[in-house]
């Protein structure tokens, strides 16, 4: 199954990847890194595909992705 | 050694080559254009192997040999008066980022655009603010072609050395005379080859397998992480002050019992030199006082006089208002009376009026 | 699994330096993705202008100099002349690259000096606090343009890339964008053209990103990519200039 990881600390909440997600797989919640940043998650992994759209976008390379 | 008949430009040139010099950037300025004319010759030959690069403007020039620099390869620029002032961003990141390199500057008259004759206006732009933030360098003042040739030899080294730009300041009389001079000998590849290795331990040409990539910056020693700047700063004024024991120089010239002392230094003091002589055999017991390094400045030199025989010091340089009499009346202090004898804005100082100044602050024999 | 996107080597283990959503971080993910795609990460030099290009080098972990303002294109074409093995790159803000150093920018283009130049466009000064740069978009508010640029005192945004494209000399000349994934790709593309004619020896190559600037702009990241789209894009067409 697809899954993608993205590093909490490297995350400036953007929203980038949560906007261009296809499949509404990246949301926020209310927990932050040490930077203050609520950063992003993934609240709905099962419906990842794996497209790696998130990843392209994520300015600071915060996302990887495995198919 | 042979003795040949050069152009102090040419000669100037040449040198730098032999020294190891393989880079220059420049742009053309009177009264120094036959050193980057020498250059764009020298530098692609067969036992040169080195880059010529012209640059759109002195700031570029000078941007080059900061790029230069962080290869850690031998490299140097040449301007004059206004082209070093326009050099004076790169020349403090130069200072900043500590890289080995030689800037030359062949005076001319100023303020702006001046003149183009020869002068000794830059004395302050070059031992006291040669660009923002408080650095210094060693500064050379040739008063011949051959202590030009012979100064621009041991600049290289001493950029090495000391890890800091090492500042040549002469003028566009020796730029522009001609006179036999003996070159040194043409470093060896090997040599140089060896030198440029050394410096890859901190050079930017690629990390090739290095441990921490090298970053060259302003504020930053090379080879070394980044540290407060305070603390850099407090590190180059230690060097600073190593050089007030370990880097001064001048020439104590018939001082032994000179009664007056003329002081000057380049070009200036080669014309004062002359003057000496001459007074001398009309029996005045004069003396000349001569920085080789205008910076430091060799206080030591005129703390060593006995001011108690003294009738007075002459000052003498080619620039109004004096700049290198400030750093002469800052040592002496008042101890004997300091007279000028000055000429500027691409003026040269006659040797008459020397010895008429000399004379008149001598009073009776 | 495989992992089929990954966190480009050369980036160090840090947050970098940029705000939220800035795509100087994109443009810096994409130039140290593609250095490890051709495997150049050890052989590289990056030549950082002053202003946001300059935090740069806090996130690329290559050997790198950081330049007098707007010196950048001069100090590469040094380093590349005495070093022709190491791929040298610049990375320079539009203040940077298209005012304080235009003439170092033109005469390395001109001189066709074998350079691969990154240009971000974010149409003002990021760094000191969103001022007018020679790109701010007319009518645009800046902090020194505070009732908008207008032609009269201030002329007319400047289009790098075809003033550029008016040299004989340049190899490569595209400008690209980072708002969307199909354009990260062609951006990605663009930077791997660029990098290729260098290592082809073909000279100057040039890459200009138009971006945004969240912070200055008074939008929020999300807001800004549509400003892209909507004013920055019309006026800084994408596309290769030139390609050969």
């Amino acid at each position: 199954m697809p899954k993608i990881e993205i590093e909490a600390e490297y995350c400036k909440s953007c929203l980038y990847c949560v906007e261009a997600c296809p499949k509404k797989v990246i949301g926020t919640t209310s927990a932050v890194n040490s930077k203050g940043y609520q950063y992003a998650v993934a609240i709905n992994p099962d419906a990842c595909v794996g497209c790696a759209i998130c990843a392209t976008v994520c300015p600071d390379a915060a996302i990887e992705v495995y198919k | 050694m042979e003795k040949v008949f050069m152009k102090g430009n040419e000669a100037i040139a040449e040198a730098a080559i032999r020294a190891g010099c393989r880079f220059f950037a420049g742009y053309p300025i009177t009264p120094q254009n036959e050193i980057p004319e020498y250059m764009s010759r020298r530098m692609p030959q067969p036992d040169v192997r080195g880059v010529y690069l012209q640059g759109e403007s002195e700031t570029a020039s000078a941007a080059m040999l900061y790029g230069a620099g962080a290869t850690g390869i031998r490299a140097m620029t040449s301007s004059s008066s206004c082209g070093i002032a326009l050099m004076s961003e790169a020349i403090a990141w130069m200072a900043g980022a500590c890289l080995p390199v030689v800037i030359c500057n062949m005076v001319r008259g100023g303020p702006g655009i001046g003149s183009i004759q020869p002068a000794q206006q830059d004395y302050f732009m070059a031992t006291k603010a040669s660009g923002n933030g408080g650095f210094r360098m060693l500064v050379f003042a040739p008063s011949t072609i051959q202590e030009a040739v012979d100064m621009m030899y041991r600049a290289f080294d001493l950029a090495q050395k000391y890890m800091n730009p090492v500042y040549i300041l002469s003028d566009g009389f020796t730029g522009a005379m001609m006179e036999p001079v003996v070159l040194p000998e043409m470093r060896s590849d090997e040599f140089l080859a060896a030198e440029r290795k050394k410096n890859e331990a901190w050079a930017a040409t690629g990390r090739k397998g290095a441990a921490r990539s090298h970053q060259i910056g302003a504020g930053q020693r090379p080879g070394f992480p980044r540290a407060p700047l305070e603390q850099k700063n407090k590190a180059d004024w230690e060097m600073y002050e190593s050089w007030k024991v370990n880097e001064v120089e001048y020439e104590n010239y018939k001082t032994e019992d000179a009664e007056l002392i003329i002081t000057s230094y380049g070009v200036s003091a080669r014309i004062a030199r002359s003057a000496v002589d001459m007074l001398r055999k009309e029996g005045y017991k004069v003396g000349m006082i001569r920085p080789i390094k205008v910076h430091p400045f060799p206080e030591i030199a005129y703390e060593q006089l006995d001011y108690n025989k003294l009738r007075g010091i002459l000052s003498v340089e080619m620039s109004i208002p004096p700049l290198f009499y400030y750093d002469v009346e800052a040592v002496v202090r008042k101890r004997t009376p300091i007279a000028t004898c000055l000429r500027s804005g691409g003026e040269i100082i006659e040797r008459s009026a020397i010895i008429e100044a000399a004379k008149k602050l001598y009073g009776d024999k | 699994m495989e992992k089929i996107y990954s966190r480009p080597i050369g980036l160090k283990k840090n947050i970098n330096g940029y705000c939220p959503g800035c795509l100087h971080s994109a443009a810096g993910k994409l130039i140290m993705s593609v250095l490890e795609e051709f495997d150049l990460l050890e052989r590289c030099t990056q030549v950082d202008g002053v202003g946001c290009s300059a935090n740069n080098h806090t996130s690329m972990d290559v050997d790198s100099i950081g330049s007098p303002h707007g010196r950048p294109c001069a100090v590469a074409s040094a380093v590349k002349r005495i070093s022709p093995e190491t791929i040298v790159y610049t990375y320079q803000g539009d203040g940077d690259l298209a005012s304080i150093g235009l003439a170092e920018t033109m005469m390395a283009a001109n001189r066709g000096d074998n350079i691969t130049v990154f240009f971000i466009n974010n149409a003002n000064y990021g760094m000191t606090g969103g001022q007018m740069a020679p790109t701010t978009l007319m009518d645009m508010k800046t902090s020194t343009t505070p009732y908008g640029r207008h032609a009269q005192e201030h002329g007319y945004p400047m289009h790098m890339c075809e003033v550029l494209n008016a040299l004989t000399a340049p190899s490569y000349i595209a400008r690209v964008t980072c708002i969307d994934a199909a354009n990260m790709r062609k951006a990605r593309a663009a930077v791997k053209e660029a990098f290729q004619h260098q290592l082809d020896g073909k000279g100057f190559s040039f890459v200009e990103f138009v971006s945004n600037c969240p912070t200055n702009w008074g939008l929020s990241p999300i807001e800004s990519l549509k400003f892209i789209k909507e004013k920055m894009l019309p006026e800084y067409p994408l596309g290769e200039f030139r390609n050969r």
